[in-house]
């Protein structure tokens, strides 16, 4: 099976985001840069389905020169070769263009991406991906089985759980659950240093760079008024005060 | 020129659900901006019934893709059907609810009509005749303003965000063909399995009552479900409880569970991780019960009280049995 698993390098969840002083963007300094947590399930069920099935998995990643770390570490969990896209920062359409203009070249029989990812939290470029490829897609994806030239996908929804089927080739965003990635290896990280990554400006890709979705200014959260802690040692009083509260002050109950 | 601010209307099984309701009021107000109409297109079987329940809030026509091939939602179809009707008419603007049917028709939508879009919007603005959406980024400790530059400017609505405002309007439904060849629809929903009767969906519920990792284990969310049961609220749980095995990761509410804004979200035993926050930070009405003093979240709470809530949950279901 010829296996494609997209992957971003995002800010750690625990990284503390400063944004500059002209609302332009955040401060990169002293950040740490790790796989989007998303894709890590993406990784490992592209890995799986090549035990299983035989094939390779290529990791394709949009991004930065730092990005090629991220690249390595999909290919220390087992990922045989990976595509670089360079590029500083490109809106969701820009860069499922630019990932299709290089995964058209791979013609694979499946690519998992993760759901969303968590510095933008945009959660389309899969989708976006699926599109310009012309094959389908299911979406936010907790469980996967391939066979004869088919997946059946679970997939949550409110209230509920759907199986869909669709042919491959198709796209697969992977979510939390779909299974537990593994961590590279000692080994894994030393053969992944040797194993090929072809690099490619995403402006030669003939992708554009002009954005279609324009972050204008970026700002700290809203505020929230400051709340109050009802004193007192009796929890019972002071249950009896949040009840009081709930229902005449904020109304909520 | 494109003209018009549209929406996506939400129906599952033959009937709207609320996030219908709360785009078609954010439409609503942002072409009564813009001097401009609001036209909702709803893709479904059996469906036309429904235009007069969008008119109420300020729909002034629905354009209706009826047939049986959209009895289940799939990707494929509702997106071909969508994309054909905003094709041929050129609107400014077009919105859908972030639900998880929403999220994944507007992402697809983004690809077919080649566009940009802000996701999971909790505010949207009119600035010089465009559209300024207000978003949360990298997990709700950043916001951004997004503009885009193309046409439609798309938008995902974070459900329970936006009011519903009743505006009656036309709501004169214009019945379209979807035109999609039958071999063009590749993805088929072979079952539904639905959850528990009468589990309240956390991305819908008014009132949550959610357990973290003071909980201690499973069976201590019983005190939480008395109280839930009472107030009609769900019961989530945060990722150390998830982690821990007490709760399935469907209950999980944060950064990698879901993102929920009910009116009122009582944390107990949750000390307020950042990650944590993300997932509820929209919520009108925080309660924090922990009692660790320091804990993170009582930062974050209207409402708090540094106990035991082994020992305040139980006297709070009492005291609300007798409030109701």
């Amino acid at each position: 099976m010829n296996i494609v698993a997209c992957v971003k390098q995002v800010p750690d969840t625990e990284a503390l985001i400063k944004v500059k002083a002209d609302g332009s963007g955040i401060e990169e300094g002293g950040i740490k840069w790790v796989m989007n947590p998303y894709d890590e399930y993406g990784v490992e069920e592209a890995l799986k389905l090549k035990e299983a099935n035989g094939g390779e998995v290529t990791i394709v990643s949009l991004g930065p020169a730092r990005a090629m770390e991220t690249i390595r570490t999909a290919l220390a969990m087992g990922a045989e070769k990976g595509v670089h896209i360079t590029i500083d920062e490109a809106d969701a359409y820009n860069t499922a263009a630019a990932l299709a203009a290089a995964i058209k070249e791979i013609n694979p029989d499946i690519i998992f991406c993760g759901q969303r990812a968590i510095d933008d939290d945009s959660a389309q470029v899969g989708s976006i991906l699926a599109e310009l490829l012309e094959i389908p897609q299911v979406t936010i994806v907790t469980g996967l089985e391939v066979a004869d030239g088919k997946v059946k996908a679970i997939k949550p929804i409110e209230g509920a759980q759907l199986v869909i089927e669709s042919p491959m080739p198709c796209v697969i965003t992977a979510q939390k659950g779909l299974n537990e990635p593994r961590y590279a290896s000692l080994p894994g990280i030393m053969k992944a240093k040797k194993k090929p990554v072809d690099v490619k400006d995403a402006a030669a890709l003939g992708v554009s760079i002009e954005p279609k979705a324009k972050v204008i200014k970026m700002t700290p959260p809203p505020e929230r008024a400051p709340g109050k802690i009802i004193g007192g040692d009796d929890p019972a009083v002071k249950a009896a005060e949040l009840a009081k509260l709930l229902r005449e002050e904020a109304k909520v109950i | 020129m494109a003209k018009g601010v549209w929406i996506v209307a939400e129906q599952r099984g033959g009937a709207l659900r609320k996030v219908s309701f709360e785009i078609a009021s954010a439409a609503r107000k942002l072409a009564d901006e813009l001097g401009e109409e609001v036209s909702a297109v709803l893709v479904g079987s059996g469906v036309e019934g429904l235009a007069p329940e969008l008119a109420k809030y300020g729909v002034d026509k629905v354009y209706v893709a009826d047939d049986a091939i959209f009895a289940d939602y799939t990707t494929d179809a509702y997106s071909a059907a969508v994309a054909k009707i905003v094709k041929e008419n050129d609107p400014s603007i077009l919105l859908l609810g972030a639900s998880v049917q929403g999220k994944d028709l507007s992402a697809a939508l983004v690809g077919k009509l080649a566009t940009g879009m802000a996701s999971d919007c909790t505010d949207l603005k009119i600035d010089g005749g465009k559209m300024v959406a207000v978003r949360p980024m990298y997990a709700g400790k950043t916001f951004a303003e997004v503009v885009v530059d193309s046409f439609p400017q798309m938008a995902s609505l974070r459900p329970n965000v936006f009011a519903m405002v009743e505006n009656a309007k036309a709501g004169e439904v214009v019945k379209f063909d979807a035109g999609i060849p039958a071999d063009a629809l590749k993805t088929k929903v072979l079952e539904t399995q639905e959850d528990a009767s009468g589990k309240i969906e956390l991305t819908e519920a008014n009132i949550i009552i959610s357990g973290g990792r003071g909980m201690k284990g499973p069976d201590e969310y019983k005190i939480l479900e008395d109280l839930a049961d009472l107030l009609g609220a769900a019961v989530g749980a945060s990722r150390a409880a998830v982690d821990a095995g007490w709760k399935p990761q469907t209950d999980q509410v944060g950064q990698t569970g879901k993102v929920v804004s009910p009116n009122l979200y009582v944390a107990c035993g949750i000390s307020g991780a950042i990650q944590h926050l993300a997932g509820m930070s929209s919520s009108k009405y925080i309660v924090a019960i922990n009692k660790d003093e320091e804990a993170p979240i009582f930062a974050k709470a209207d409402y708090g009280i540094v106990d035991d809530l082994f020992k305040v949950v139980p006297e709070l279901t009492a005291e609300v049995k007798k409030i109701l």
